[in-house]
């Protein structure tokens, strides 16, 4: 079995995550090429909605990407809490921007998709609401981060404050169940088949994917320059900045 | 295929700003985290070159 500890070492990681990096990236932008086809050329116009629809092919992976990480992000905070490992606190780090990224487009091609469809870029509703919550817990993370000199403090006050914000992941996705918003209801859901045309769906699918591998990326690109800020001291990395000199 | 022509793909069925808005504003993000993120790294290396480069300099002035 695969020693899996060895790479909980920011020292083994980093090269590791730099061989990533490409191959995230490329399946990204190949799945964005594919994604955006289908969205413009092959799925027809809605009904009802006209072209404008065809913002759902960003927004909702957007929306989903901003919810999925958070959890990934809380996640590594948890693992950094429990066990005292560095990388998982960069790992969380990491994601953080990427996250609010997503947070705020989900937000923005949402305003632009209501104003042709309800009449309004905005509503005070418990949809956009706790998803404006979600944008304001990702940059509060980074703000605290930034504000505490001492990074290991800075880590654990971030991964508690990560922790709390997971309460704020399951008001957003049943928001449109618990209560009357005017945001509609889920058009895709695990438990049963998507209410929208296939050819829509696979669209909208293999943009999910794209900007799954997109925050793979971005991810561990950033987690390879925050290793090197952090462990500025360390010999390795002296020889590796030595080495490319 | 949608679109009679290149003009009637623009035009979005009037919806033009909305549509475009969205995707404009998504791709501009998505190509310009990753090249803040390269920058941020590049910086980080470029630091530590300095501090090297400073700490070559003094041993060899040491032993000189």
């Amino acid at each position: 079995m695969a020693n899996w500890y060895r790479f909980s070492s920011p020292q083994t990681f980093y090269p590791l995550a730099g061989r990533m990096v490409p191959w995230f990236g490329g399946a990204a932008a190949i799945l964005t090429l594919v994604g955006l086809y289908i969205g413009f050329f092959v799925a027809p116009t809605d009904a009802q909605q006209g072209e404008s629809y065809r913002i759902i092919f960003i927004h909702v992976p957007a929306s989903w990407m901003s919810m999925f990480i958070y959890l990934v992000m809380a996640g590594w905070a948890a693992i950094g809490l429990g066990f005292n490992t560095r990388l998982s606190h960069m790992m969380a780090a990491a994601l953080a921007p990427t996250g609010a990224l997503f947070a705020f487009l989900s937000l923005w091609t949402g305003a632009l998709w209501g104003k042709p469809t309800w009449g309004t870029y905005w509503v005070w509703d418990a949809r956009l609401t706790s998803e404006l919550v979600l944008l304001f817990l990702y940059i509060g993370y980074m703000a605290l981060h930034a504000a505490i000199d001492d990074t290991r403090r800075a880590d654990k006050a971030c991964a508690v404050l990560a922790l709390v914000g997971v309460v704020n992941i399951p008001i957003i996705y049943f928001s449109v169940q618990w209560w009357n918003t005017l945001h509609q209801g889920a058009s895709v859901s695990v438990t049963r088949a998507p209410s929208m045309a296939a050819v829509m769906f696979a669209g909208m699918l293999v943009m999910v994917f794209a900007f799954w591998a997109y925050s793979i990326a971005v991810a561990l690109a950033r987690v390879r320059a925050i290793i090197l800020e952090r462990e500025r001291h360390a010999t390795w990395v002296h020889d590796l900045a030595g080495a490319a000199a | 295929m949608n679109w009679g022509s290149a003009a009637e793909f623009f035009a979005m069925g009037g919806y033009a700003p909305y549509v475009w808005g969205s995707y404009g504003v998504t791709a501009l993000c998505l190509i310009i985290e990753p090249l803040v993120v390269r920058a941020r790294r590049r910086a980080a290396l470029a630091r530590l070159k300095a501090v090297e480069g400073a700490a070559r300099r003094t041993a060899n002035e040491a032993t000189a």
